[in-house]
């Protein structure tokens, strides 16, 4: 029997086999290498801790999924507008590109104290992170997106007595969809990492409070299984993103457009 | 027809800044009027402000002094006249079908902008089709602009300058990257919708044949600062058949403008002043051109 695969299937199915093979690799060397479970677990030894605490870590796994998500939301809605004040006029674009850089140039650990100064401990603090923190590519790629409109099309438009609002709504932001939604997927896992430092810092719910608690009694498996649920549920929300990506945006991957990730 | 629809009066246009040394001069005092429905082409050395020509008959571009009057009206004013542009790049939205492109000026001009809702799916539908049915292109309404060739593309473009029936229709080198046959083609169609709507035309091109084919008048320009040097009134009855433009009368009418332009380019090559130059010894000119 003659299996025919596309490049497609066969490209997913190497994926696959290459986290299976991860695994694998990493429970030998610790077999191998008689680590101790103190250092690095096996893998399997964390599935079964993931396996056996599962109702104990579903709460606060909801709990860092929920905050993540509001952060991501609140964060997209802020760049949106930020994005498409800047990206606006050129002017504007010049005024507070610096303001922009200096701002997401600084490290968002710094920021967590402040929001816990401000808000206390808990769950507030940790949806401002992710907020923070996933903002700026979104600023920066629906600014970029917006700048982007060819000038013989504004020509096109203007001459017809088109308003600022028109081209806007017809030209600009059809255009920049592409862009923001690349932005989206960066954004997702920014928002994971905001999330997740403010909870290590802050906070007596969340993967990141369980982590924190689990290092500090050492039970190692505990932190890896906190780990890999993160892993999963980025790569769940990023596969998410992506997904409503490209049935929103697929004429730009399709004739010669060419999206700036 | 005494009172003339486009009038630029003493236009000059100086790009960079009034007090700047580096400013380019782009028009210096031109002077050019139009009629209501007269269809004419703008020929001259590549740079010498064509195209900034059509941006200030536009409204794009104001002049740094002289007056702009379209229709009666200063340009830039509230009550613009309806206009139609195409470029050579016919910029078509990727993200619309064909038809949702071309029907883009009725989205936006006033009066069509406020029943857009109501009649994009019947009236103004059919009214692209018809269009694109004029200009060769039926049944391609539904296709995604990827989906047509350079030359679709640009008959697509001349339909969304058509759809609003504009009073004025500007085109910039419209068919300066399409084929020989698909220019022609659409040279016909092109006269074949101005003699129906009879909108006023200000066609930009380097093809002197395009120009003598399409216009009633040619204007001739200086080299850069640009002026209307000569005025070409084209007297071939309509409608004119393409084979016209390979008959001795058009050939002559070419060779004589393309004399005029060659002119104006050595002027720019020397570095005088383009005033009235002195006539050089065409066939001079002519080995010159071609070496
Ligand atoms: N936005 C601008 N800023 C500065 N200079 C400009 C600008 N637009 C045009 N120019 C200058 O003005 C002059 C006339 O330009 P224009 O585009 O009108 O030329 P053109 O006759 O259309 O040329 P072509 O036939 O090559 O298209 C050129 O020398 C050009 O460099
Ligand atoms: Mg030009």
């Amino acid at each position: 029997m003659k299996l025919a695969l596309t490049t497609r299937q066969r490209q997913r199915m190497l994926s696959a086999f290459a986290i299976v093979a991860m695994f694998v690799i990493w429970e030998l060397i610790c077999v191998a290498f008689n680590i101790s479970g103190l250092v690095l677990p096996r893998p399997s030894a964390v599935f079964a801790v993931l396996f056996e605490k599962m109702p104990l870590l579903w709460p606060h796994a909801v709990q860092t999924l929920y905050t993540t998500v509001t952060g991501f939301a609140l964060g997209v809605l802020a760049g949106i507008l930020i994005g498409l004040v800047i990206g606006s006029s050129r002017f504007a674009y010049d005024v507070a590109y610096p303001l922009l850089v200096g701002f997401s140039s600084i490290p968002k650990v710094a920021v967590v104290p402040i929001f816990v100064v401000w808000f206390g401990a808990g769950t507030v603090p940790a949806v401002l992170t992710s907020m923070v923190i996933c903002m700026f590519p979104v600023v920066v790629n629906v600014a970029t997106g917006l700048a982007h409109t060819e000038p013989e099309l504004q020509d096109v438009l203007k001459v017809l007595g088109a308003r600022k609002l028109d081209v806007l709504w017809n030209v600009g932001l059809p255009r920049a969809l592409p862009y923001l939604f690349a932005s989206l997927k960066i954004a997702i896992t920014l928002a994971f990492v905001g999330t997740v430092l403010s909870e290590t810092v802050a906070a007596n719910k969340g993967i990141g409070n369980v982590m924190m608690i689990a290092s500090g009694n050492f039970d190692v498996p505990l932190v890896f299984a906190g780990l890999f649920i993160l892993a999963a549920m980025g790569v769940a929300l990023y596969v998410v993103s992506s997904m409503i990506e490209q049935r929103v945006t697929g004429w730009a991957t399709r004739g010669n457009e060419v999206v700036i990730t | 027809m005494n009172e003339s629809f486009i009038d630029l009066a003493d236009v000059t246009v100086r790009f960079g800044g009034a007090d700047n040394p580096q400013a380019t001069l782009a028009l210096d005092r031109t002077n050019l009027r139009i009629a209501q429905g007269d269809f004419v082409a703008l020929v001259g050395p590549s740079g010498c402000g064509k195209s900034t020509i059509l941006k200030l008959v536009g409204g794009l571009l104001s002049p740094s002094s002289g007056g702009v009057i379209v229709n009666s009206r200063e340009v830039g004013g509230p009550a613009r006249p309806r206009i139609g542009l195409a470029f050579q790049n016919p910029t078509m939205l990727p993200w619309l079908t064909i038809r949702d492109n071309i029907m883009m000026p009725l989205k936006i001009v006033e009066p069509f902008r406020q029943h857009y809702r109501a009649k994009k799916k019947g009236e103004y539908a059919a009214r692209a089709d018809a269009l694109l049915a004029q200009v060769g292109l039926s049944g391609l309404g539904d296709k995604r602009p990827w989906q047509l060739s350079g030359g679709m593309l640009q008959r697509a473009s001349l339909c969304r300058a058509l759809i609003h029936e504009p009073q004025l229709l500007l085109l910039d080198e419209p068919f300066g990257a399409l084929d020989q046959f698909t220019r022609e083609e659409l040279w016909a169609i092109l006269q074949t919708l101005w003699l129906e709507q009879k909108p006023t035309v200000l066609l930009v091109t380097h093809d002197l044949r395009e120009a003598a084919y399409l216009a009633n008048r040619i204007c001739v320009m200086s080299a850069r600062p640009g002026r209307i040097l000569e005025e070409r009134h084209v007297d071939f009855a309509r409608p004119r058949s393409i084979e016209l433009s390979y008959a001795p009368e058009c050939a002559e009418l070419v060779q004589a403008l393309r004399m005029r332009i060659a002119e104006a380019r050595s002027d720019m090559a020397s570095g005088a002043v383009p005033t009235l130059p002195v006539k050089p010894v065409p066939s001079i000119d002519i080995v010159k051109e071609a070496a």
